[in-house]
């Protein structure tokens, strides 16, 4: 599936988007699988609260499930207007 | 109903007055529009940068467009929103709201605002000379969508 970042979260991590191999099942899941790969994985979702997260370009909870699910975006709370 | 995500600036007043003009059945239209503060104190703001989620970002607007024709009977909406670098003074963004009475168009140019803010996928940051910092989001803002 494709992993997307956004603002301080694609800074932190390093590159807008990349394509994952996963088998996780919820988004908890790919989280705790993308935190376990490097520190700078770490370090961004080291507070899933200043978090926020799309499934498929729709804003979901991180227990939502991924069955199906193309495209995951991680960002933070949106500063639009 | 019409929604824009563009880059290049917009003329208020030119989106106003054929938003306006392309009414048969309005008595009222309200427009909002955002711009570009400066920092608090001069501290001096180079420039504003806003990223979005192409294709989110219209689905996202598309339908908190589509919720204030369910809720208001509106006889249109505009909503245009831009990214990429701006400097203060510029206009970041407008929202038009057409109908038969002003109170539907008024609340639902303040809805629409609400929800844009914290619900569009847009994130700001700002660039003074000594670097940059991305803009938090405000408790206020998530607050203010409860009242809906």
């Amino acid at each position: 599936m494709d992993v997307l970042y956004f603002a301080w979260v694609r800074e932190r991590i390093g590159l807008p988007r990349e394509q994952v191999e996963t088998q996780a099942r919820t988004v908890n899941d790919l989280v705790a699988e993308l935190r376990a790969r490097e520190e700078r994985y770490a370090a961004a979702f080291a507070d899933l609260s200043a978090l926020r997260v799309a499934v498929d370009q729709e804003l979901a909870d991180f227990d939502a499930p991924l069955d199906g699910a193309r495209e995951v975006a991680f960002f933070p709370p949106m500063t639009g207007g | 109903m019409t929604i824009r995500v563009q880059e290049q600036p917009f003329d208020l007043g030119e989106e106003a007055n054929a938003f306006a003009d392309a009414q048969d059945d309005a008595g009222a239209v309200v427009t909002f529009t955002g711009i570009v503060r400066d920092l608090p104190g001069g501290a001096g703001l180079d420039r504003m940068v806003i990223e979005h989620y192409p294709g989110m970002t219209e689905k996202a607007l598309g339908q908190i467009a589509a919720d204030a024709r369910t809720r208001w009977e509106l006889a249109d909406v505009l909503i245009i929103h831009r990214y990429g670098e701006m400097r203060a003074g510029e206009r970041i963004m407008m929202v038009a709201a057409a109908a038969r009475h002003r109170k539907n168009a008024f609340d639902a140019a303040e809805f629409l605002m609400d929800y844009l803010k914290s619900r569009a996928p847009f994130w700001k940051k700002e660039h003074t000379t000594d670097g940059g910092d991305w803009v938090a989001a405000r408790d206020e803002d998530e607050d203010a969508l409860k009242r809906w």
